[in-house]
This record gives C-alpha cells, sequence and structure tokens, in this order.
C-alpha cells in the first residue's frame, strides 16, 4: 500500500543508533514512552512495553546509567497470513543517566500487563537533610 | 484488503504531544526512511495500533494497548465490523512528587476495524495478556470459502 509511510506516535522513533550502540538481533527498535517522578525516597520510573513478558526484559543499572531492554517474540503462528499491519514486534529499548545514587540491592521491578514500574529507592546519603539553623 | 484509516500526523490524544514535537518526528521519519531502507513499519498516529491476521478459520485481532484493566475494554462485533473501545488512566500518585518526564498517553479511545469477511460474532473470544488485546474471530459459516469438485 502507498501509505505505509505514517509516524508511529506511539513508539517514538527516536533514533536508538544516536544514543546507544547497535543491537546485535535484526528488527525494529522502539523508544518505550515513559513517566518518571521522584519523591525524597525514590525515582520511580512507569514505562510502557506492550507484549513484553518478565522473563525478555532486562533492568541495567550500573555507573548511574540506567538499561531498559524489554524483547517482543511475534504471536503470531506461521499458518497466519497478514490481513492489516500496524505495528511491528521488536525491541524496547532505553538508557537513562541517573543523577541520584541509587540504593542497588532494594530496588523493585514490577511488569503488570505491559507496563514497567520500577522504584529506585536513593542511598541514605543522597536524601535531602533538614538542617537546623542555630542562633547566634 | 482493508483501508487504513490515516490521520497525516495527529495523534488520538490530544495535547498528548506538541506540534514542535510532530515536526521533528516527521523530520526524523523522513530522515529514517532515506537513509535507513530497514526502517521499521510505522503504523498511523491512532490508537490502539492493531494487527490483524487470518488462517482459514479465524481472524486474530491483536491490539497492543498496555496497562488497562480488562474490565475497561468494550468489545463489540457486528457482521464484519469489530469495536473495540476503553479508556486509558493513569492513577495519580498520591505522595508528593515531582515529575521528570510524563510521555505515558492516557485517554479515551475507539476504533471500529472492518474486516473482509462476516464473523460469527456469538464466538469472539477476547483474552488480555501482557498489555496485548487479541480477539479469535471465527469466519461466518457462509463466508469461508468452499471446496469445488470438478466433475471429469
Amino acid at each position: 500500500m502507498a501509505i505505509e509511510a505514517t509516524i508511529d506516535t506511539r513508539k517514538s522513533q527516536v533514533p536508538a543508533a544516536a544514543t546507544a550502540p547497535e543491537q546485535t538481533r535484526t528488527g525494529p527498535v522502539y523508544s518505550p514512552a515513559v513517566d518518571i517522578f521522584e519523591n525524597d525516597h525514590s525515582i520511580t520510573v512507569l514505562a510502557d512495553m506492550p507484549g513484553v513478558k518478565a522473563s525478555n526484559l532486562e533492568i541495567d543499572l550500573r555507573e548511574n546509567v540506567l538499561t531498559l531492554t524489554g524483547r517482543v517474540t511475534a504471536a503470531e503462528t506461521s499458518k497466519e497470513s497478514s490481513v492489516l499491519r500496524e505495528y511491528r514486534p521488536g525491541t524496547f529499548f532505553r538508557r537513562f543517566q541517573l543523577a541520584e545514587t541509587i540504593d542497588q540491592p532494594k530496588i523493585d521491578a514490577q511488569l503488570t500487563d505491559g507496563v514497567l514500574r520500577l522504584e529506585l529507592p536513593k542511598v541514605e546519603k543522597a536524601r535531602p537533610r533538614q538542617i537546623a539553623v542555630r542562633s547566634a | 484488503m482493508l483501508l487504513r484509516r490515516v490521520w497525516p500526523s495527529r495523534p488520538t490524544f490530544e495535547s498528548s504531544l506538541s506540534d514542535f514535537d510532530q515536526i521533528r518526528r516527521e523530520m526524523l521519519r523522513l530522515l529514517d526512511t532515506s537513509t535507513n531502507e530497514g526502517a521499521p513499519d510505522p503504523g498511523p498516529g491512532v490508537f490502539p495500533p492493531i494487527n490483524i491476521t487470518q488462517d482459514d478459520d479465524n481472524f486474530y485481532l491483536r491490539a497492543e494497548i498496555p496497562g488497562i484493566k480488562p474490565a475497561e475494554l468494550s468489545i463489540s462485533a457486528l457482521r464484519n465490523r469489530v469495536s473495540i473501545a476503553g479508556k486509558r488512566e493513569i492513577p495519580r500518585e498520591h505522595e508528593r512528587v515531582s515529575y521528570h518526564r510524563k510521555e505515558r498517553p492516557e485517554g479515551a479511545f475507539d476504533r471500529t476495524i472492518t474486516l473482509p469477511l462476516e464473523v460469527d460474532a456469538d464466538h469472539v473470544d477476547a483474552e488480555y495478556a501482557d498489555g496485548v488485546l487479541t480477539l479469535t474471530l471465527p469466519k461466518a459459516e457462509q463466508a469461508k470459502p468452499r471446496q469445488i469438485a470438478v466433475r471429469s
């Protein structure tokens, strides 16, 4: 069909190649949409990764760089022929530089219905402290 | 063959992207298609993106709808049309938090797809797993192709 080249607004085609090394697997690489917020105790990352099973999700944190990699395997069997195709299974990949120091053993990750929720607790010394001002 | 409903570059969720972002994406896409022949096959700017396949007996419709409760999906089928509607809500965080990024779309969606053949609307099966909705739509008995024996 002539109108193949439209934009996918959901999986933004942020050029992964410009920010990360190339993948060895072929296939499209998508940048998942994320929400990131923090409070005094932790940073929370929510990422939309539809079709990713927990066993195909890798979360890596080293030297303050957080890397999320989720692989989607095709759900279709070989007997099926395509009628309409609007998305292709591929790899979700995104990498963040974290400013805070993270308490690595306490990281908690949950994948529910294709949404990853990652809790990154800050280490004690990185938390803000109330500083009492003495009067002279 | 099905015709795609294509919005030039307008997402279903309003305000999810600014105009500037749209222009940037458009530029990136143009660059991408001109330099990279193996560019991924992007879908139209509608939500949710849908793939449909078929075998001899069924149509299979798969839609990427991450983070929705199955009870909040409304699916209906009539003759050769299937509708998927629902509302994706992202729960507010209770604590006092400061957002660094907010990219995940939310809002209501409603899509109707016309299939090439009629389906048996009474026996449609719907399953939701890992953020992907899968509908199995049996082709209607009268719509199935028949083997025709040739007399010698």
